[in-house]
C-alpha cells in the first residue's frame, strides 16, 4: 500500500491519461484487489516502450507562473500562521535576557544562549534530540493533515507570498504583469521592474540582517551596519543571506519545492488513505464546461466545474489540482478559496475543491485515529516530555580530565609515584561560581595544587593537579578513580573518570 | 612534482574538463519519449519521464566556468602556481600576521607592568597560562612542577635565581648546565664516598636511616672540597651564576636516592633549557616571565 502511494506521488496518476490508457482513477483497494494476496509473479507488467519516441529537449524550459491573489477562509488561517512566525523571526533578536541578547548563537565563544539556558557544544545530543522530536512532530502532522508545514508555515512559502505581494503592488494584477513582461523595454516597464526589485531587495536585506543578528548581537550589528563600521565578515554574510532570500523568494520559488526540497518528496511516504489532502471532486465536477449562470447544468449534461481555471491561476506551483494529487501540491488551499468563491457566485455548493481524504473520495469509512497516527503522536509526546525533563534538570557544570601527555607517571625517590592531570572545569551556568575538586577511588592520595576555583559564568577554567600515591596504596599499575567538582553551594556536581598509572612491573612499583 | 607528473595532471584535467563540456552540450537534445512517460506501467501507475529543469543546465555551465576560473587563479594545473600565487603556507602566514595584529594590542597592555606585578593581573595570567601550556609544559608539566631532569618552577628553589631578571634571562637566552662526569677522575670508590657525603648534607636525608659510614663521609668530604666545592660552594649551597644546585635542601632534580646521586657524580648531567627569545615576541616573553615569577608566589 505504502509503496503504491509513494510512487503515486512521484508519478502522479493522471485523469487525463485515463481515457488513453484506460486505467481507471481508483485506489487499488477500491478496485477490489486484495493487496495482501497479490502474487508478485502474476503482476502484469505490460511494457516496453509503448511511449512515443521523437526528437526532444532534455531540459524543460521553465514556464513562468503568474499568480492571482485570492481571499478566503484558508487564506485568513494562513495569515494567522504566517504573521506570528514572521514577527517572531524579526522580533526575537531584539529581546534581551539579563544583560545579553535572549537568543544568541555565539559561534566564536561556542555558546548558544536560549533565554534561561546556555548550551555548549557538549550539549549537542540535545540538539540531535530536538531535531528528532521536530521530525516526529512533522510525521505526526503529515500523517494527519498532509503537507500543512509546506502550505502554512514554511519560510519558502511565507517569503514567496510576501514577494508576490510586492509584485502585485508594483507591477499590477496577473494580466497586467503578463502584458508587462511581453512588452518591449520602455521607461515605464523599467521603472516598474526597478520598483519591484528594490522592494524585493529591501525585504531580502532585512531578512539577511536579521539572520546574522542571531549570531552577532543585533543592537551592535544594526548600529555598525548603519554607520558602515561592521566587520567585513558581517557584511559578507548579510549580503549572502540577502541574495539567497532574493533569489529564493523572487526567482526560484516553486522550483525549490519541486526540485530542491527533500521534504516535499519524502512527505508522500507518510500519506495514507486517511491523510487530509486538497482534492477536486471528480464525480461532482465532471464534465467540466462553461455555461451561463442561469443555465441548468444537468440539462447541458455538465458537472459543477465551470472550467474557469481560477484554481490554476492562483496556484503558486502552477499545477492543475483537477489532475489529481500531485507531488507539487503544497496544500496552501488557495485553489479551495478560489473555487469556493466561484461556486458562491454560481450559487452552487461550496467544496468542489476541498480538504478531504482519499478514502472519503472513494466513499469508504474514514478513520482519523489510526495506529500509525497514534504511534507517531505517542512517540512525539514521550520524547517531548523527556526532553523537557532533561532541559530543566540539566547540570550546568561539566568536568573534563586530560592526563599529562608527556609521561605516564613520575617516580619519586621514596617509592611514591606522581600523575599529573589537567582538569577543565566548565561553568555552563549563567552565574559566577566557586568550585572545589575532590576525588573518589584513590585511598591516601595526596593532592598537589589548588583544588578551589573561582569560575565566571561561561568560562572554562584550567586546573593542573598532581596526585602523589605511595606504592603501598597501589594494588595495580592502573587504578581507576573519579574526579568530582562541586559548586560550593553544593547545588551542582559533576564527575569525570581517570586513571592513576604506575609501572606495569609490580617489583618496580614496590622496590623503587 | 616532476615535470612529467605535472604534464600528466594538466593533460588529465584538461581532457576531463573538455569531456564534461562535450557530454553536457551533446546531451541537450536527443531522442526520447514524446509523451513524457517511460512506458513503464505497474499496478495501474505509469512512470513519468520528466525533463530536468533548464536552470540545472545553466548551473552545470556555471560550475564548469567556476572550475576553469579556479584553475586559472589557484594552483591545480600541475606545477602552475595560479595567478594569485596562493599556497597553504602563505595563507597560514597571513593568518598569523592578522592574529598578531589583532592580539598585539591586548598583549601591549601589560608591557608597562613590571614582571613582578603581572601575576596580580588575572587576565594576563590566563593568557600566560596558555603560552606556558603551548611552549613550556612539554618539559615542565602543565602545573609547572617539572619532573625528573626538568626543574619544578612552582617551588621557591631556583637553579639560576628566582628574581624577575634572572627568570626572564633563563627564558630568553636559555641555560646550559654542565655537571662534569667525575667517574674517571675520582674512581669508583671515591664516587660512592662523595655520594654518601652529598646525601648526608641534604635536609631530606637527615630524616632517613642511611647506613652512613663515618669513614666514607670523611673521604667523601675530602673529594667534595677538592672537586665539587668550586661550583657547589664550600657549604654546598650552590651557585646561581653557574646553575649549580644547592645540595643541602631536599630538592633533587635527578633523583635524591643514593644510586641517582652516584650516577650524577659518575656520568655528569647536562640539562638544557632552550632559548625562547626568537620563538616568542617580546610581549609574550614578558607575560611568560611574569607567569613563572608568579607561580611560586602562590605556593601554599
Amino acid at each position: 500500500m505504502s509503496a503504491n502511494k509513494h510512487s503515486k506521488k512521484h508519478s502522479k496518476i493522471h485523469s487525463k491519461k485515463t481515457s488513453k490508457s484506460e486505467i481507471p482513477l481508483v485506489d487499488v483497494d477500491a478496485s477490489g484487489l486484495d493487496v495482501n494476496k497479490i502474487d508478485v509473479n502474476k503482476i502484469d507488467l505490460d511494457e516496453v516502450a509503448p511511449s512515443e519516441v521523437g526528437e526532444i529537449d532534455f531540459y524543460q524550459k521553465r514556464e513562468r507562473i503568474y499568480t492571482r491573489p485570492i481571499k478566503g477562509f484558508y487564506q485568513r488561517i494562513r495569515l494567522l500562521t504566517g504573521w506570528p512566525l514572521l514577527i517572531a523571526y524579526f522580533g526575537v533578536p531584539w529581546l534581551q535576557w539579563g544583560d545579553r541578547q535572549a537568543v544568541l548563537f555565539d559561534l566564536p565563544a561556542r555558546q548558544f544562549h536560549l533565554f534561561f539556558i546556555s548550551l555548549w557544544p557538549q550539549d549537542l545530543p540535545l540538539l540531535a534530540w530536538l531535531l528528532i522530536i521536530a521530525a516526529f512532530l512533522l510525521f505526526t502532522v503529515t500523517v494527519w493533515a498532509g503537507r500543512v508545514w509546506c502550505g502554512y508555515t514554511c519560510p519558502q512559502t511565507v517569503w514567496t507570498s510576501i514577494f508576490m505581494w510586492a509584485e502585485q503592488i508594483t507591477e499590477g494584477t496577473r494580466n497586467q504583469r503578463m502584458k508587462l513582461d511581453a512588452m518591449p523595454w520602455s521607461w515605464k516597464k523599467l521603472s516598474k521592474k526597478l520598483a519591484k526589485h528594490s522592494l524585493w531587495m529591501g525585504f531580502a536585506a532585512l531578512t539577511g540582517l536579521t539572520f546574522v543578528a542571531y549570531f552577532v548581537p543585533v543592537r551592535e550589528l544594526a548600529a555598525d551596519v548603519l554607520f558602515l563600521e561592521a566587520s567585513h565578515w558581517a557584511y559578507a554574510w548579510i549580503i549572502f543571506f540577502t541574495l539567497a532570500t532574493y533569489i529564493n523568494a523572487g526567482w526560484l520559488r516553486e522550483q525549490v519545492c519541486m526540485y530542491m526540497c527533500p521534504y516535499a518528496r519524502f512527505q508522500s511516504a507518510m500519506f495514507d488513505g486517511d491523510t487530509l489532502i486538497v482534492a477536486y471532486d471528480n464525480a461532482r465536477g465532471e464534465a467540466r464546461g462553461s455555461r451561463k449562470i442561469t443555465a441548468d447544468p444537468k440539462a447541458l449534461n455538465l458537472g459543477d466545474c465551470i472550467d474557469c481555471k481560477m484554481c490554476v491561476q492562483v496556484c503558486p506551483t502552477g499545477i492543475d489540482i483537477r489532475d489529481g494529487l500531485q507531488y507539487e501540491c503544497i496544500t496552501c488551499a488557495l485553489c479551495i478559496d478560489a473555487c469556493d468563491a466561484v461556486m458562491a457566485k454560481m450559487q452552487y455548493d461550496k467544496g468542489l475543491i476541498k480538504y478531504t481524504t482519499e478514502k472519503k473520495q472513494a466513499k469508504q469509512t474514514a478513520r482519523i485515529l489510526r495506529p500509525r497516527l497514534l504511534g507517531y503522536l505517542g512517540a512525539t509526546l514521550i520524547m517531548s516530555v523527556l526532553f523537557l525533563f532533561v532541559i530543566f534538570t540539566r547540570t550546568p557544570l561539566s568536568l573534563d580530565v586530560v592526563r599529562e601527555r608527556d609521561a605516564l607517571y613520575y617516580a619519586l625517590s621514596d617509592a611514591r609515584f606522581e600523575n599529573l592531570y589537567l582538569l577543565k572545569i566548565m561553568n555552563m551556568s549563567q552565574q559566577d561560581q566557586a568550585y572545589v575538586v575532590s576525588l573518589e577511588g584513590l585511598d591516601n592520595a595526596q593532592l598537589i595544587g589548588d583544588i578551589t576555583a573561582q569560575v565566571s559564568a561561561g568560562e572554562v577554567y584550567e586546573m593542573p593537579l598532581r596526585i602523589q600515591m605511595h606504592s603501598s596504596d597501589l594494588d595495580s599499575h592502573r587504578v581507576a578513580f573519579t574526579f568530582y567538582v562541586e559548586s560550593q553551594s553544593g547545588k551542582y556536581k559533576a564527575g569525570a573518570e581517570s586513571r592513576f598509572l604506575s609501572p606495569l612491573n609490580a617489583s618496580l612499583r614496590v622496590n623503587q | 612534482m616532476s615535470d612529467s607528473w605535472s604534464l600528466y595532471v594538466i593533460a588529465l584535467t584538461t581532457t576531463m574538463t573538455v569531456a564534461v563540456i562535450w557530454v553536457l552540450l551533446a546531451n541537450r537534445r536527443g531522442t526520447g519519449s514524446v509523451d513524457k512517460t517511460t512506458g513503464h506501467k505497474h499496478d495501474g501507475i505509469e512512470e513519468y519521464d520528466n525533463p530536468l529543469p533548464a536552470w540545472w543546465f545553466y548551473l552545470f555551465m556555471i560550475s564548469i566556468l567556476f572550475g576553469i576560473a579556479y584553475l586559472i587563479f589557484y594552483p591545480g594545473m600541475g606545477n602552475y602556481p595560479g595567478l594569485l600565487n596562493w599556497t597553504s603556507v602563505n595563507k597560514w602566514e597571513r593568518e598569523q600576521e592578522a592574529a598578531e595584529a589583532t592580539y598585539a594590542e591586548i598583549f601591549a597592555r601589560y608591557r608597562e607592568i613590571p614582571i613582578e606585578a603581572i601575576h596580580k593581573e588575572p587576565a594576563a595570567m590566563k593568557m600566560a597560562q596558555r603560552i606556558f601550556a603551548n611552549n613550556c609544559a612539554q618539559c615542565h608539566g602543565v602545573d609547572a612542577r617539572g619532573s625528573l631532569g626538568f626543574p619544578n618552577l612552582a617551588d621557591n628553589d631556583w637553579l639560576y635565581g628566582g628574581s624577575a631578571e634572572q627568570i626572564s634571562h633563563s627564558i630568553q637566552q636559555g641555560r646550559t648546565a654542565a655537571m662534569p662526569a667525575w667517574g674517571q677522575v675520582l674512581g669508583e670508590k671515591a664516587v660512592v664516598d662523595t655520594a654518601h657525603y652529598v646525601l648526608s648534607l641534604s635536609f631530606a636525608s637527615q630524616t632517613k636511616d642511611y647506613p652512613y659510614d663515618s669513614e666514607r663521609l670523611l673521604a667523601g668530604e675530602k673529594s667534595y672540597q677538592t672537586f665539587c666545592a668550586a661550583c657547589h660552594a664550600a657549604d654546598a649551597t650552590g651557585n646561581t651564576l653557574l646553575g649549580a644546585p644547592n645540595l643541602t635542601d631536599s630538592v633533587w632534580l635527578y633523583g635524591g636516592h643514593l644510586q641517582a646521586v652516584i650516577d650524577s657524580i659518575q656520568n655528569g648531567r647536562a640539562g638544557v633549557m632552550p632559548a625562547y627569545a626568537k620563538k616568542l615576541n617580546a610581549d609574550k616573553l614578558h607575560l611568560l616571565s611574569g607567569y613563572v615569577y608568579g607561580l611560586s608566589r602562590y605556593e601554599k
